[in-house]
């Protein structure tokens, strides 16, 4: 095990890597626009682009350039400054981290709740209406734009604009150091938005998966030997059933720790995805290039855990 | 005992017919498929979506409707607010006072275009660069399959924002080859896309390079190109046809956020998301322009989805609803 986990610690090293010289490629090398012209904003004078491609290194070789750029990730953890307002980077993503993760945790408790409930409920009770019921929301919630979900749930419930004023709306957010019940009324609805999806998916993939392993022989020996149902839904069957969603739930909250874009700018939650929305509106591409290498940074960590928690709840897998 | 005899004993156990008949794999999947009612509900749903989009222009001068860029500004009212629907507008006016029927019209040949194009795209390069890697293994399988990993460690949708964005400066991007608009869109969510394709054909690949009748082909002299070409692919034809189903209701997802977010389609031209993202400053006061794209939307994605379900189920008989 310790040996797999070495092995796969330098495999993410190389990884990292690669995924920086992509970034690199995507936002030095693609981009047809020039850097300094962005940069210079409506300033046009060319003694000051030409300042600008100079202070940016905009006049080196490609190769010279990318090596600037492996060198100040590598060694500083430096991904550049803001065009807009010459801010860094690293420190503009990580003063947003805390809504994102609070975000992407909270609504990851709700969608696990709410998908694993659903799909024990509708493989138990499959065929029933109950089951045809929640498999056909939860096919509805597949389909629904996230950005709109959070759109009509704002004009049902919001408590500025909504028809049944219930909840905080848009853009009421407070840290959680702040004022820890505001943060939790504000958070509510964003949870619900973003998790709809994410439930739905879980709850479908866990129905089928449940339905699957019950048929297996080893719970009808189990219901042979006189077990109780409950016993054998949840100890038996449950149990291997659930693996997958494990690795799934690991890898969506990866993702969803680079930025939840779409909730975020729907309800206005002051984010890592928020903060690329933004940057793009104002063309501000060291912000996107930041955010995209760090959302790729989670993704690379949590695939690594996600695999050793695997090993650990599966003991059908081994590790070489 | 004649081929034809022999698979249709093979197959025919499974039918309750008296007389015994022999059926391609097409024409069982095509049974499978004509029970599932649901399916083929979805998938008229399409075809209609398909005929109004390349119908527009007709539909529209039918029902006297003003087209996807006219603005009327004596469609707002005196403090500038959209009216809703109305016999003149029945869906209502944006902003602008256009149109919001013709603009969902208008939204529809956008997002299946888009949708279509890009997941061919995808489809094509993910099922040839798949089977090349895993039908020659070495460097090139090695080379590939860590470009797919590499891929594969960024965030769907911060990555396509990134190459959007990136292509969204007004020279375009890759010197000027790709301009913004649909160009850039289809072109991200094609390189997004390939790796999923890609990962599911090499496995299947693998698995199918080591058959007899592989072997059997190699024994009669047949070139690598005509194994892959005419052996393997054939039989990738399911896999493929599935997943394609499965990741064109994704894209129009994609399509309409990366619109949502402003470095889609780009105004004048009607887009599902990009109308919502317009509909956001009014739409406590003019919920119409916000309903109708999105709902359109929703159908549309749903109707592929369970198409794709309804594939699924055809192709693959063991999964079981």
């Amino acid at each position: 095990m310790t040996h797999y986990i070495v092995r796969r610690l330098l495999w993410i090293v190389v990884l990292l890597f690669f995924v920086s010289t992509l970034t690199f490629v995507v936002f030095y090398l693609l981009p047809s626009t020039d850097p300094a012209l962005l940069r210079a904003g409506r300033s046009s004078d060319p003694e000051v682009i030409e300042a600008i491609r100079v202070q940016l290194g905009l006049n080196d070789p490609m190769l010279v350039q990318y090596w600037n750029y492996m060198k100040d990730i590598v060694l500083h953890f430096d991904f550049g400054y803001s065009y807009v307002n010459n801010a860094e980077v690293r420190d503009l993503i990580l003063d947003r981290l805390p809504a994102t993760i609070s975000l992407a945790v909270g609504a990851a408790v709700v969608w696990l709740v709410l998908g694993i409930g659903v799909g024990v409920i509708s493989a138990v009770f499959r065929r029933s209406l109950v089951d045809r019921l929640a498999m056909g929301g939860a096919l509805l919630l597949v389909s629904a734009p996230v950005y709109w979900l959070g759109l009509v749930a704002l004009l049902l419930f919001a408590n500025d604009i909504g028809a049944f004023p219930l909840f905080e709306g848009s853009g009421s957010y407070v840290p959680l150091t702040e004022d820890p019940a505001q943060w939790f009324a504000s958070l509510i609805m964003p949870w619900f938005v973003l998790s709809a999806t994410f439930a739905a998916i879980y709850a479908r993939l866990l129905r089928a998966n449940l339905i699957e392993t019950l048929s297996e022989d080893y719970i009808r020996t189990a219901r042979a030997k006189g077990l109780s149902e409950r016993r054998v839904i949840f100890k038996h069957g449950l149990r291997s059933a659930i693996t997958p969603i494990v690795t799934l739930a690991g890898l969506d909250i990866g993702v969803l720790l680079g930025g939840a874009i779409l909730t975020e700018t729907v309800f206005n939650i002051p984010g890592v995805g928020r903060l690329s929305y933004d940057a793009i509106t104002r063309g501000d591409l060291p912000i996107v290039q930041g955010t995209v290498l760090f959302g790729a940074f989670f993704i690379v960590v949590l695939t690594l855990v996600v695999d050793v928690v695997y090993a650990k709840l599966d003991p059908r897998v081994r590790y070489r | 005992m004649s081929v034809e005899t022999f698979e249709a004993a093979e197959t025919g156990g499974l039918t309750s017919e008296s007389a015994v008949q022999a059926r391609t794999p097409w024409q069982l999947f095509w049974r499978r498929l004509r029970g599932d009612r649901v399916a083929l509900a979805a998938l008229a749903f399409i075809v209609l979506l398909v005929l109004v989009a390349l119908l527009q222009a007709p539909i529209r001068s039918l029902l006297g409707l003003p087209g996807p860029n006219v603005q009327n500004p004596a469609a707002l009212d005196v403090f500038g607010t959209p009216t809703g629907p109305s016999a003149e507008h029945p869906f209502g006016v944006d902003t602008l006072g256009r149109d919001v029927f013709s603009r969902v019209l208008a939204g529809a040949a956008v997002s299946l275009q888009v949708a279509l194009i890009s997941t061919g795209i995808a489809v094509a390069v993910g099922t040839l660069l798949g089977m090349l890697a895993a039908f020659y293994g070495g460097w090139v399988d090695t080379t590939f399959s860590r470009m797919a990993d590499v891929l594969l460690a960024f965030p769907v949708l911060l990555l396509a924002l990134g190459i959007a964005a990136a292509c969204s400066g007004a020279e375009g991007c890759a010197g000027g080859l790709i301009q913004p608009g649909i160009g850039t869109v289809v072109f991200t969510i094609a390189f997004i896309n390939w790796v999923f394709v890609f990962r599911i054909i090499r496995g299947q690949t693998l698995s199918l390079r080591e058959k007899e009748y592989v072997e059997a082909s190699r024994s009669l002299g047949a070139s690598n190109r005509r194994i892959i070409f005419r052996e393997i692919l054939p039989n990738l034809v399911a896999p493929i046809i599935v997943y394609a189903s499965l990741l064109i209701p994704q894209n129009i997802l994609l399509e309409a956020a990366l619109s949502f977010l402003g470095v889609g389609v780009q105004p004048p031209q009607a887009s599902w998301g990009a109308m919502i993202a317009d509909a956001v400053t009014v739409f406590d006061t003019a919920w119409w322009f916000m309903f109708f794209p999105g709902t359109a939307l929703l159908l549309t994605v749903l109707a592929f989805n369970l198409v794709g379900d309804g594939l699924q189920d055809a192709l693959n008989p063991r999964s079981d609803r």
